[in-house]
């Protein structure tokens, strides 16, 4: 069954515990920089190889690190992580760079991060720990992708800066501002939340037909 | 998780029954704007009604969509939809694309009314709220004004209203500014009686002043109106630019023209007065209106933008719950000190 | 499922605490420096590049440029300038022959600072170009300022005598006066307002037409420019 536990907790990152949708973590990102996908996916890269390299570093050390030092022995790994990915994404991709900004740097202050390195890496053992990293970054790489595909198309008529429409699109700006960003991931909760609630009702009539059934 | 019948039922205020209905004030409301909107029929044509319905259309879509199937038939009845859709209309500019005025309609009531709970739970005020939305949206559009239907007559239809959905007005070379717009961007003062009467450049409920207060006369006569809320607006507002004429008089507006050009008048008497988002005590009453006088020309003389009677009565919106809560009269028979 | 909870009966001693912040401080900072030293190389060449295609842009044909500070009532040639000394820089074309300044300047806009960089020609008292390097004006107004193509063409050859003028679009009568872009009247004027700014702040400073420094001999000049 090793594999189909490592498979779990890739999954459940992805979809039943996504650190947005579910969690609700790592909101500053989130609204700031999805204007258009290609920040979105920049932006969830670079929070994926954060992740990752210190899920497994901090798993590994696990035993070493006591536990009165733990959190500032994560925040040096995770930082180290966010100085790396900022100085290669400057290097390569100057121009995704200037657009993200200060929230390269501020990806050291993502919740999400810190709480999977106290929450699981630091519990469990390397293999389990960078799956959960992985399905967590791909989780919030989802969730981010999933608004700056729709803020982009409306903000801009455009998706991975090709236009999608006419010369005569007419762009709606809100969608580009903060307030877009609010708006949307607003909308995208109440159907994600609506799913649940239906689902959860559905197995609740399931289980009510069986108990009157036997 | 599924509804029923509740055992207990709870209401909200106001609980006194003074044969003041929902149906009935919104009716009245409805009766008061009439003049306003026939005046808005009469400078911009076939264009206002196409409007006025896109607007009042989204607000009943998005009622219809979003309500609850049992409260779906008593939303509907009780005309709040419509009126928010007719405020919003009033508001617009007369050269906005159809599609936009239903949006601005459904996201009125989406996201001004339904989201928080439905008529009496709302903060804010939908009508203004679909019109930030729409201005932070389709800036351009929302401030591309067009004069008054000069020639063509009624049937003339501005070319910007039939814009397919989502794509863009052809600006038209006939934009011009609106009498605040011009005192702000190219200090040109616009001659009081056209102010009055509305043959004026701007949305289409905001022409007519003279009109707009006939209906807020008819309103008070009726009781279904807060006199202190726009009197304190229109009074804070007369007297802030009376101060500043002190000043420079030249350079600032006098009171007559504060008070007639833009929404003020419109804004004043039906979107602050909503009883659901103006605050209950006679003393917080004063104060909102006080503030959103304050507010408004705040924003009209020192901001960035020729009109802030939108931002000034949002803003005091949020602020009700706030002004309620201090302005809460004391019980009658308690001392003043304990609690 | 196992759980391998850090196991620590005794609290351990500060001199264990104390090393096992030390060794990852220390880990810590030999990968940044390691990252840092192999970045840093294509970082900086990648800013003198992007420098060196805004001078071109602002300033039609030049093909060599070097950085030019005022230092003792003298507008001279530098190696490097010192940091925060205003720089601008002097553009020449294929005969090494003067063409124009590329001058940076910056100001406040509608949202926040705006910087630009604008060529000049001091023959012909003329802006031949400009170029917005860095902006957050408003999506879909203010940013027309960089994206209006037909408002960054106006900058081709507009007269700063006496000072440049934004006015309503369609109504440009006079060579020092511009099309403001409809809708975004506050970000066109700011641009304005700087780059008119900028020149009266240089135009004492500027040596007489004819006169400018001649483009230093080195083929390091128009790299180096980037620091």
């Amino acid at each position: 069954m090793k594999k189909n536990e490592s498979y779990e907790e890739f999954i459940k990152g992805v979809w039943r515990d996504n650190p947005v949708f579910a969690q609700v973590l790592g909101m500053c990102p989130m609204l700031a920089v999805t204007n258009s996908a290609i920040n979105a996916v920049a932006m969830g890269m670079a929070t994926l190889f954060v992740l990752v390299g210190s899920s497994f570093l901090v798993s590994s050390f696990r035993n070493w690190i006591p536990k009165q030092v733990r959190i500032s022995c994560f925040i040096i790994i995770i930082a180290t992580f966010v100085t790396i990915a900022d100085y290669t994404l400057l290097a390569l991709v100057p121009k995704v760079h200037k657009e993200l900004g200060a929230f390269i740097p501020l990806i050291v202050a993502n919740c999400l991060i810190l709480g999977r390195q106290e929450a699981f890496a630091s519990r469990y053992p390397t293999r389990l720990a960078v799956m959960d990293a992985i399905g967590m970054a791909v989780g919030f790489l989802v969730a981010l992708l999933s608004l700056g595909i729709v803020r982009e198309i409306l903000g801009d008529g455009a998706l991975f800066g090709v236009k999608l429409f006419s010369e005569n699109f007419e762009p709606w700006v809100i969608m580009i501002l903060p307030p877009g960003g609010f708006l949307t991931l607003g909308v995208i909760l109440l159907f994600f939340n609506w799913f649940k609630f239906k689902k959860d009702e559905f197995l609740e009539d399931v289980a009510e037909a069986e108990r009157s059934g036997s | 998780m599924k509804k029923s019948d509740p055992d207990l039922l709870l209401f909200h205020a106001p609980l006194l029954r003074q044969g003041m209905t929902t149906p009935k004030v919104m009716r009245d409301v409805l009766i008061a704007l009439a003049p306003a909107t026939a005046a808005s029929m009469w400078f911009f044509g076939l264009s206002a009604i196409l409007i006025l319905g896109a607007c009042i259309g989204g607000a009943v879509a998005a009622e219809w969509l979003f309500a609850d199937r049992q409260a779906r038939s008593d939303s509907l009845r009780d005309a709040s939809g419509i009126l928010t859709g007719l405020l919003l209309g009033l508001t617009l500019p007369p050269g906005l694309p159809l599609w936009m005025a239903f949006l601005g309609g459904f996201v009125g009531i989406a996201l001004g009314k339904v989201i928080w709970g439905g008529l009496g739970h709302n903060l804010f005020n939908p009508a203004l709220l679909g019109r930030a939305f729409l201005l932070a949206t389709f800036p351009i559009a929302m401030t591309t004004w067009v004069p008054a239907v000069t020639e063509g007559g009624f049937l003339q239809i501005y070319p910007g209203n039939l814009a397919l959905p989502f794509m863009q007005a052809q600006i038209d070379a006939m934009s011009s500014a609106t009498p605040l717009g011009m005192l702000k961007f190219e200090s040109e003062v616009t001659p009081l009686t056209d102010l009055m009467l509305g043959n004026v450049s701007g949305s289409l409920g905001e022409t007519s002043g003279l009109l707009l207060l006939l209906g807020g006369v008819y309103l008070w006569l009726r009781r279904d109106l807060d006199w202190r809320i726009p009197v304190s607006i229109l009074l804070t507002v007369v007297v802030f630019s009376a101060v500043l004429g002190l000043f420079d008089a030249a350079r600032f507006p006098t009171p007559l023209f504060s008070v007639f050009s833009g929404g003020l008048l419109l804004g004043a008497i039906y979107m602050a007065t909503d009883p659901v988002t103006s605050p209950v005590t006679p003393k917080g009453t004063w104060i909102f209106g006080i503030g959103t006088g304050v507010l408004v020309m705040l924003i009209r003389v020192f901001g960035g933008l020729p009109e802030g009677v939108m931002y000034a009565i949002l803003l005091m919106n949020a602020a009700t719950p706030l002004i309620d809560r201090y302005t809460q009269p004391r019980v009658f028979g308690r001392g003043g000190d304990t609690k | 499922m196992t759980t391998d909870t850090i196991k620590q009966a005794a609290p351990p001693s500060s001199l264990r605490l104390v090393l096992t912040l030390a060794i990852a401080g220390l880990i810590s900072g030999i990968a940044i420096i390691g990252i840092y030293e192999s970045t840093l190389p294509t970082i900086t060449a990648n800013k003198a590049r992007e420098l060196r295609e805004a001078v071109f842009k602002v300033l039609p044909g030049v093909s060599q440029m070097q950085a030019l500070v005022y230092r003792d009532g003298e507008l001279i040639t530098v190696e490097k300038p010192d940091k925060d000394e205003p720089v601008i820089y002097g553009g020449y074309d294929e005969a090494h022959e003067f063409v124009g300044y590329a001058m940076p300047a910056a100001g406040p806009g509608f949202q926040d600072t705006i910087a630009i960089l604008y060529g000049y020609k001091p023959g012909e008292k003329q802006v031949v170009g400009m170029e917005v390097l860095e902006s957050r004006e408003t999506p879909g107004l203010g940013d027309k300022i960089y994206k209006d193509a037909v408002w960054v063409g106006g900058f081709s050859a507009l007269s700063v005598e006496p000072e440049i003028v934004a006015v309503k679009k369609g109504t440009k009568s006079k060579p020092n006066e511009i099309d403001a872009i409809t809708g975004a009247t506050i970000s066109s004027k700011a641009v304005v307002r700087i780059i008119n700014e900028a020149h009266t702040a240089w135009t004492g400073k500027l040596p007489p037409a004819g006169s400018e420094p001649p483009l230093r001999e080195t083929e390091t000049a128009s790299t180096e420019a980037g620091q």
